[in-house]
């Protein structure tokens, strides 16, 4: 018997039609031909999260973000008019990489004044503008003001600062992120300014490793040890309260006991010893009002949502703390995986505690997740078979493949 | 040899040169060089003063940590870290984390 209603169509799936309840083929995980259609159709197009604006602190703070399937290096950076600004990371001179630090192929940030190019020494003021050129009357009628840095759209959304590679965006970044996602306009993300941050280079495509983080269906199997063994308990289902789809953008809400107020044999002793662990601090600031956009299917006991926007980034929001992942793909079968805890910052060495409990439980079971992904991606790499069966937990993974077989086909 | 942490802490000094690390990475680094036996006896040791130990770190604001409380602090991250093999998983490695790696590339300090 089910926990939770269902809608009147009798399932999640069944009440969005369009998706249909057959079989999924993950040809699109595995093919190049695909990869190189998605390089066009959806990352050149959509509307790509590169970072927080916390990550641009004060005028003359820029980072740099590597889009490997687009083959794009974009710098982004907060002009002396507190504008966040975005361009190609390409000096208009001889085409060098124009902002990096050791190395030209990492990402780099920091704080300047002005671009610099490290070839010939032309310089960019944060605007984009060419401000100098080295030995300029050497040049054959040549305009500094031609000769600005290529701009990216950029737009921010409650702190989260996109880019667009389109020449023209088809859509405003509101536009695209649609009334699920910006209902979460009042969602204070800024106050959530202490983080951990994460990176690793995964054996997985990018839309292979997100399946796994838009369903619980895995979790028992998967991650057994979330559960301490006394009571663990064999065939131990998962059930999503709310799953909520939007154009491209879709998200889920789980709901029931939170896990510190289960018996205290439902924990580790870690977790009671420093009040925090797998779903993050017990305690904490109070967020209020939690805005309406969190809940939107009125879930009570509400627990965590889970939003995924297309097509890269996954926002987790546990109530006064929240968690990003990005996947970057880097090729058919690897991507770079971004993922960052955010809390408000900690007051005292016990908020501290709480933050580091959290996050190093978070990582444990992360690292179940990629480690068994490469073998996924191992496995639907031999195409023995196709035409996967996906269940009604698996709602989102069955809406992913879909909307990013429509934006590659629009 | 002179004392990494504070005197009411002496106890844990065997500990400290070994666990007093200031990042994630160095931590989970010697978790995984570490037999479970080693940690086992950091884990059994410090469990019982866990809660005194935070305590006794929030008598200075956390932007003002002296040395020696920093490591108090950082032996408390390192108890945390050693718990999950202690308490989860029974072996350093996460169970099932093939060749994953995650690295931690930003954090607050202390």
């Amino acid at each position: 018997m089910p926990r939770w209603p269902k809608p009147a169509e009798g399932s999640w799936t069944e009440h969005y039609p369009e998706l249909g309840t057959g079989t999924v083929s993950f040809h699109d995980s595995v093919s190049a031909e695909f990869y190189e259609l998605e390089r066009e159709a959806i990352f050149k197009r959509a509307w790509l999260n590169v970072g927080r604006i916390e990550d641009l602190p004060r005028k003359g703070s820029y980072f740099t973000k590597e889009i490997h399937i687009a083959n794009a290096s974009v710098v982004v950076v907060r002009g002396m008019d507190d504008e966040v600004r975005a361009f190609h990371n390409i000096c208009r001179h001889r085409g060098n990489k124009l902002v990096w630090n050791e190395f030209p192929r990492e990402e780099s940030q920091g704080f300047c004044r002005q671009f610099n190019c490290k070839y010939h020494g032309w310089r960019y003021d944060l605007e984009g503008n060419c401000t100098f050129v080295q030995q300029e009357d050497e040049f054959f009628d040549l305009d500094k003001a031609d000769y600005g840095l290529a701009p990216v759209h950029c737009e921010v959304w409650n702190g989260f600062v996109f880019v667009n590679l389109d020449r023209e965006p088809r859509q405003t970044l509101r536009e695209f992120l649609g009334p699920m996602i910006t209902a979460l306009d009042e969602y204070p993300f800024d106050k959530m300014s202490e983080r951990y941050d994460f990176e690793a280079d995964n054996n997985s495509n990018w839309k292979v490793f997100a399946d796994a983080f838009q369903e619980y269906y895995h979790v028992p199997a998967l991650h057994p040890q979330q559960t301490p063994i006394a009571v663990r308990k064999p065939g131990m289902g998962v059930e999503c309260a709310h799953f909520q789809i939007d154009g491209p953008h879709r998200m889920t809400t789980t709901g029931g006991a939170r896990r510190w107020n289960l018996p205290p044999e439902y924990q580790y002793p870690v977790e009671i010893a420093t009040r925090s662990g797998l779903l993050g601090p017990w305690d904490g600031p109070t967020i209020e009002p939690l805005p309406a956009g969190l809940n939107p299917g009125g879930v009570e006991p509400w627990g965590i949502s889970n939003f995924q926007v297309f097509p890269n980034l996954e926002i987790l929001i546990y109530g006064n703390w929240y968690l990003v992942y990005r996947y970057w793909p880097t090729s058919p079968s690897t991507h770079h995986f971004e993922a960052y805890l955010a809390f408000p910052p900690a007051r005292n060495v016990r908020e501290r505690v709480e933050h580091e409990c959290a996050a190093v439980m978070f990582k444990e079971f992360a690292l179940q997740d990629a480690g068994m992904l490469g073998g996924t991606q191992a496995a639907l790499e031999t195409q023995v078979v196709d035409g996967f069966p996906l269940n009604d937990q698996e709602i989102l993974v069955r809406h992913f493949h879909k909307a990013v077989a429509d934006w590659v086909s629009a | 040899m002179s004392a990494l942490l504070p005197a009411e802490f002496a106890e844990f000094e065997e500990y400290a040169a070994h666990w007093c690390l200031p990042t994630e990475t160095e931590r989970f680094e010697r978790r995984m060089a570490s037999d479970m036996d080693e940690m086992g006896a950091f884990y059994a040791a410090f469990s019982a003063r866990l809660d005194e130990a935070i305590e006794f770190c929030d008598k200075y604001p956390l932007d003002e940590l002296p040395e020696d409380v920093q490591r108090l602090l950082q032996l408390i991250h390192s108890y945390v870290m050693v718990s999950m093999a202690v308490e989860i998983f029974h072996q350093p490695k996460v169970v099932d984390s093939a060749d994953a790696v995650l690295r931690r590339v930003k954090e607050p300090r202390p």
